[in-house]
């Protein structure tokens, strides 16, 4: 049974009473949450998600829910809760979408120390995994959702987790978190694909996400190791091109992009420097979707064989 | 002795805490309300440091075990940032003719004391003598710490008010550094003499500036913080905490003669009746009768209504702990510290000025870790 089993009402009922379960990868997330646009955004974006009806144990209690006082009724809000945390200034409650994201991302970023987590998209075809580790504003989500709707196994779109004992990628897949421009580019770029509703007004622009592939969620559970870290740099115009860099710059380049590398310490540093000797890492600049897919498909073809 | 709490959450939260073996015999679903309530009252990295002592951590199931051990990660981390923050604070006040003690979780970590095994860290508390607090403020100032609060208000609220200068932040590393100069309120009734604080301060191995207090001031001062301060928050961490230092010192002949006695000289009875009151009443530490029953001739409220307060209050703010009641206590616990932190006439004017401030709060946002 998926989630697509249930009616937008009896998905809005299950958050408002006993919580919606849901796994993405190896965690389980119990929402709460009143808001009938959160229901309806989950409705669509999580349609392909197993439905679980009990679960014994859980990682993220979370709510979004509007905060007690006068804004329930005037101009109403939706604020982000983890058990008492409640690690967000309370936003207009259009955006619960975005907020309930958001939310479980600094989750999983504060809580889950037995990865070491890179801000970064990670997908894989054919066995071969590249990590796209970038600050907003690369283009990173949207090479990601690119490469995604033309058969890429979506791994994360917005953190890899490194396990700390396998050192493999573990997936943890959830929409792709798409914004401004890039919206109407995927649309266009993959119309088959699912995108929900425009979001605007958010303190990053508009923004939509993407539903994740059915394939991606049935293999949610399967990790994969690490083959090429690339860093990507969306450029106007610009002819591919992909350059090889060399190891201890990529390290730099991937620790500025860790959430979590100053926890884990020496073992952090040891971690990084495993992936930049095992990986081949690049700089890719780009401004078409199609040439992007055209090298990292033909990549993944000679590094399999 | 009876069961002081029915919520399920916090009776569970006790049961483990007073004995961690409890730990192996629980379901799924009591594991999963533990892991919350360990999650919100810091207590899951030193309740996994309890578990290892045990040799139990082979019996624990995966998921409590892999978040335990999130919590120990980032407690390590914790750890190491203390060790450094304290080299840097003692190179920073090198120039200070002067004793400067370490308080508080830091002070644990230095003694290698059980109190510090696991323990969430949210600032560095020190203390200097009050003729040197200028001198201690500029030298910090100096190496990059910076006055948290700008406010004028807040400024004068500490400067005046307070036992300690307003919290300060270093610019680059962000911990914050509490400098003290006493461990209670000056407005406070209740008058210990700082210098004996000094006087009985034991010097640390491997830091040949920095002390720490004697152990009885240790819980003395542990004490007063839980007793007497706004933080009642974290009020378990910090019940356990005493817990700790109690179970630990208590294995030297004559602590507890020395603990009553000191009491009374620094007139700190009536913070360590309510010390040795609930943590026995919660945590089952095992204090002898005679210290107990001498200790508790200094409470002066009915204990009933005492008991409901503190223990409604100690509880983690979450729904699994949650009654009806405990919204009340923890808002007349807010208002009992401040009533006895300052007179009335100063009382007023501050509690009225915070409620309609911005960032006028009584609940408990999330503390931002180190790091």
């Amino acid at each position: 049974m998926k989630i697509s089993a249930v009616t937008e009402n009896q998905l809005l009922k299950r958050l408002s009473g006993p919580g919606l379960i849901l796994q993405a990868g190896p965690f389980i997330t119990r929402l709460y949450s009143s808001i009938p646009g959160l229901a309806a955004g989950i409705h669509g974006l999580y349609s392909n998600y197993p439905l679980i009806d009990e679960s014994p144990f859980v990682d993220f209690h979370v709510r979004v829910n509007p905060p007690k006082g006068i804004r329930r009724w005037i101009r109403p809000q939706a604020r982000f809760r983890f058990d008492n945390f409640k690690p967000f200034t309370p936003l207009p409650i259009d955006q619960a979408v975005p907020i309930f994201e958001w939310g479980l991302n600094w989750c999983i970023a504060n809580y889950a120390h037995q990865y070491l987590i890179v801000h970064s998209a990670v997908v894989e075809r054919n066995g071969v995994s590249i990590i796209f580790p970038a600050p907003p504003g690369s283009g990173k989500s949207t090479l990601c959702a690119g490469l995604v709707s033309k058969g890429w196994r979506l791994l994360s779109d917005e953190m890899a987790l490194l396990d700390r004992k396998t050192l493999q990628l573990v997936p943890v897949p959830r929409p792709v978190s798409l914004k401004n421009r890039s919206i109407d580019v995927i649309r266009e770029y993959a119309p088959d694909m699912y995108v929900g509703s425009s979001t605007e007004g958010t303190t990053k622009g508009t923004i939509a996400h993407m539903a994740v592939p059915e394939s991606s969620i049935e293999r949610q559970n399967e990790a994969v190791n690490p083959r090429l870290v690339v860093f990507p740099k969306y450029t106007m115009d610009a002819a591919p091109e992909l350059t090889l860099m060399p190891k201890p710059l990529a390290g730099i380049r991937l620790i500025e992009n860790c959430f979590n590398y100053h926890v884990l310490g020496e073992q952090g540093f040891n971690m990084v420097t495993d992936l930049v000797s095992t990986c081949d890492s690049y700089e890719f600049s780009y401004s078409q979707l199609d040439d992007a897919l055209q090298i990292f498909n033909q990549l993944s073809e000679e590094l399999s064989s | 002795m009876g069961q002081p709490v029915k919520q399920r959450g916090s009776a569970l939260l006790l049961e483990v805490l007073r004995d961690p073996k409890v730990a192996v015999t629980l379901d799924d679903v009591q594991w999963n309300d533990l892991v919350r309530l360990g999650r919100v009252s810091d207590l899951l990295a030193n309740l996994h440091s309890r578990l290892d002592q045990l040799g139990l951590l082979s019996s624990i199931p995966e998921k409590p075990l892999i978040h335990m051990e999130s919590a120990v990660t980032m407690t390590t981390k914790h750890e190491h940032t203390i060790d450094w923050e304290l080299v840097q604070i003692s190179d920073a006040l090198s120039q200070l003719d002067c004793q400067i003690i370490v308080l508080k979780g830091a002070a644990y970590q230095l003694q290698q004391l059980n109190a510090s095994k696991g323990r969430v860290f949210h600032d560095v508390d020190i203390m200097v003598p009050k003729s040197a607090i200028s001198d201690a403020e500029a030298a910090l100032k100096d190496s990059g710490w910076i006055s948290a609060k700008q406010d004028a208000y807040d400024q004068r609220y500490y400067r005046d008010w307070m036992h300690e200068l307003p919290p300060m932040n270093h610019f680059a590393r962000r911990v914050t550094i509490d400098v003290h100069h006493t461990i209670i309120p000056p407005t406070v009734a209740l008058k210990p003499d700082a210098a004996k604080l000094f006087d009985s301060a034991v010097p640390v191995v491997g830091h040949p500036r920095l002390f720490t207090l004697s152990p009885v001031d240790m819980v003395l001062h542990s004490a007063t913080h839980l007793f007497y301060d706004d933080e009642i928050g974290r009020g378990m961490r910090d019940l356990v905490d005493l817990h700790h230092l109690l179970t630990e010192f208590s294995a030297e002949p004559g602590f507890w003669v020395e603990l009553l006695d000191r009491s009374t000289e620094m007139d700190l009875d009536y913070p360590l009746a309510c010390a040795l009151k609930y943590s026995r009443l919660l945590l089952e530490t095992d204090i002898p009768d005679g210290v107990y029953s001498r200790a508790q001739k200094q409470l002066r409220f009915p204990s009933w209504m005492m008991d409901k307060l503190f223990i409604q209050g100690l509880m983690p703010e979450h729904e699994l702990c949650d009654t009806w009641r405990s919204g009340i206590a923890r808002f007349v616990l807010y208002v009992r510290s401040h009533y006895l932190r300052m007179p009335m006439y100063l009382l007023i004017p501050h509690l009225i000025r915070k409620a309609f401030r911005e960032d006028a709060v009584v609940e408990v946002e999330n503390p931002k870790p180190l790091g």
